[in-house]
């Protein structure tokens, strides 16, 4: 019975890391296959071809995009962490009128959906002279992520000694001297937690990309994967496609791995505490 | 001698009171400096496109030109034309599109929260490793949307791809399935493929809810001898459930906006559109930023409103606990 129940237990797990795993390892194998040989069903890696991978960089701007998908991420974490440990240090360590309002104000926000902006924000991006530019997507995306950014490092924030700015107030510090040099040190794990998250959120984000840009060169990579078009409007480039969900993917699931307690302890310190 | 002395104290603690509250102020100052920033940014990214989408729903605004519109009232909603109904709540569409958000969001999420616990309870037994499980878990999390989208569409592709493949081999299915194009099987290939998705989220978020409990419970509860199965309805489940209805609440708010997924999936297929599928369809496809905002303004009332239900009901929940 004790065995049995062993090997059950086994099996479910081998089953969960099948059934997480086995997507993208498929796409890796397809993406090294070309021609027909992409056509005939494989389950193990039998070929490694790479001209897939040499399409995708020459049929269309493919590092383009990829350097527009680091530039909107890398400026969304850094707005949103310089805009977001500020605001933090006043939510999580001053007591004000209006402070519980104005948090949940900033977590509903951070349910909004994106689409019941998308006009407004539409007008708004084309006002500004931004449509299909960088920077417009960079603004659309701080809607998505600086929120959760307040809420998570507030959190972190609260969770701080009382001691610890004390100290500095009595020997004279203002509020802006405390933040830098007191709380910017303690608050380096949560802030690598949080900028991971809407590093995240940025890279991955679709419907604004895809609404406020026209031109592929404009495109972060989610676009330009979902647009991926063959020399007919009937055949799908299935091994382009492939290599480029690979080479994104890549770099995403090694932060994961990489990262992964601190994401873990950043997702369930927006989500169970909030 | 003992009042004198707490005479001499009096003005000193008027002092220290007076200095404080000139800090305490100084400080209220400093948080309101610190925050402006955050507000005004949210107020122009998320507070005046809000506005602007809820004023366009009463107008007949066109996407070629944003600039020139008029004000037409609740025509987008629902208008009447010579005896003809019209507008956004005649629209069968519409309705479809409402029916199959709500049939994903409450398919999905309740799979997922039944995976989801299930993936939880057996990474916190412990078991070599374990570690590496919790790492693999994640990478359908962390996948990007879209790119998970195309690697099933891939997998499930009516000729060539390697879930009908699987089927045929085991002999499970005669023919191979066409899966996103059958109205029949269309929204349950996109709810496969979210439970895929979003399956290791939930159990994360319960996994860290288990971690929290007391573990003398559970060597009481094996020293009586009591069944593991009992153990977790009687013991475990009240325990976690104020963690489990969180995740639920976050994961179904989620649901109800899903764009990527169903977009890249099926394309703007009528028999799986979700809400946010019609609602850019109308304002991009086909240039009616009026019905379309009409249309994004009921999402943005529907969720809004669980918002408050759910905000509410948390106030109360933690109001109660705080005893």
């Amino acid at each position: 019975m004790k065995a049995l129940t062993r090997i059950g237990f086994w099996l479910l797990v081998v089953a969960i890391g099948l059934f997480s795993i086995f997507p993208f390892y498929y796409a890796v194998i397809s993406s090294f296959r070309s021609g027909t040989d992409l056509f005939r069903v494989a389950y193990w890696p039998e070929s490694l071809d790479v001209s897939n991978y040499i399409a995708v960089f020459e049929r269309q701007p493919f590092g383009t995009n990829i350097f527009n998908s680091i530039v909107v991420a890398g400026s969304v974490v850094a707005l949103s962490l310089a805009l977001g440990i500020t605001a933090a240090y006043a939510f999580g360590r001053i007591r004000f009128r209006g402070r519980s309002l104005l948090l949940m104000t900033i977590l509903a926000v951070s349910m909004f959906p994106q689409v019941a902006v998308l006009s407004g924000m539409f007008e708004l991006i084309r006002s500004f002279g931004l449509y299909n530019t960088l920077p417009g997507l960079i603004l659309a995306n701080l809607m998505l992520t600086l929120p959760f950014t307040v809420w998570v490092l507030t959190t972190f924030m609260r969770e701080l000694p009382k001691e610890i700015e004390e100290a500095a107030f009595v020997d004279g510090a203002t509020p802006w001297i405390v933040v830098r040099r007191v709380f910017l040190p303690l608050m380096m794990p949560a802030a690598v937690t949080t900028g991971l998250l809407a590093f995240i959120v940025s890279w991955n984000e679709f419907l604004f990309a895809l609404t406020f840009t026209l031109t592929n060169e404009q495109r972060t990579v989610p676009p330009a994967i979902a647009l991926m078009s063959g020399s007919t409007a009937y055949e799908l480039p299935w091994g382009t496609i492939m290599a480029a969900s690979v080479i994104v993917t890549l770099p995403i699931v090694a932060l994961v791995l990489a990262f992964q307690r601190k994401i873990v302890a950043g997702l369930t310190a927006g989500a169970v505490k909030g | 001698m003992s009042s004198a002395v707490a005479e001499a104290a009096a003005p000193a603690q008027a002092n220290v009171k007076a200095g404080r509250s000139s800090l305490t102020r100084s400080r209220i100052r400093a948080a309101w400096i610190f925050i402006a920033p955050t507000l005004i940014v949210l107020a122009l990214i998320a507070g005046w496109p809000l506005a602007r989408t809820i004023w366009f729903s009463f107008t007949d605004a066109n996407l070629n030109n944003l600039a020139d519109y008029e004000f037409i009232g609740f025509e987008n909603y629902l208008a009447n034309y010579d005896g003809e109904w019209l507008g956004l709540l005649t629209d069968p569409d519409w309705w479809q599109s409402v029916w199959n958000t709500v049939w994903f969001t409450a398919i999905s999420v309740s799979i997922e929260t039944v995976l989801g616990t299930i993936v939880a309870l057996i990474l916190n037994a412990s078991f070599p490793g374990r570690g590496l499980m919790r790492a693999i878990i994640l990478i359908p999390w962390a996948i990007p949307t879209v790119v998970s989208a195309k690697m099933w569409n891939w997998m499930l592709h009516d000729q060539f791809g390697v879930i009908n493949d699987m089927l045929l081999r085991l002999g499970l299915v005669a023919a191979p399935i066409t899966w996103t194009a059958n109205p029949d099987t269309a929204l349950w290939t996109v709810i496969m493929v979210d439970v895929w998705k979003t399956t290791p989220f939930m159990a994360l978020l319960i996994l860290a809810a288990l971690q929290m409990l007391p573990g003398d419970i559970y060597e009481a509860a094996k020293v009586d001898g009591v069944h593991p199965v009992k153990v977790f309805f009687r013991v475990t489940l009240p325990l976690i459930k104020p963690a489990l209805i969180v995740a639920v609440i976050f994961r179904a708010l989620d649901a109800l906006r899903v764009f990527d997924l169903i977009y890249v999936l099926t394309a703007n297929s009528r028999d799986t559109m979700s809400m946010s599928v019609y609602a850019r369809q109308q304002l991009v496809d086909f240039q009616e930023v009026g019905l379309g905002s009409a249309a994004s303004t009921l999402i943005f009332l529907i969720i809004a409103l669980l918002i408050v239900i759910t905000l509410a009901a948390g106030r109360v929940r933690l109001g109660g606990g705080s005893r």
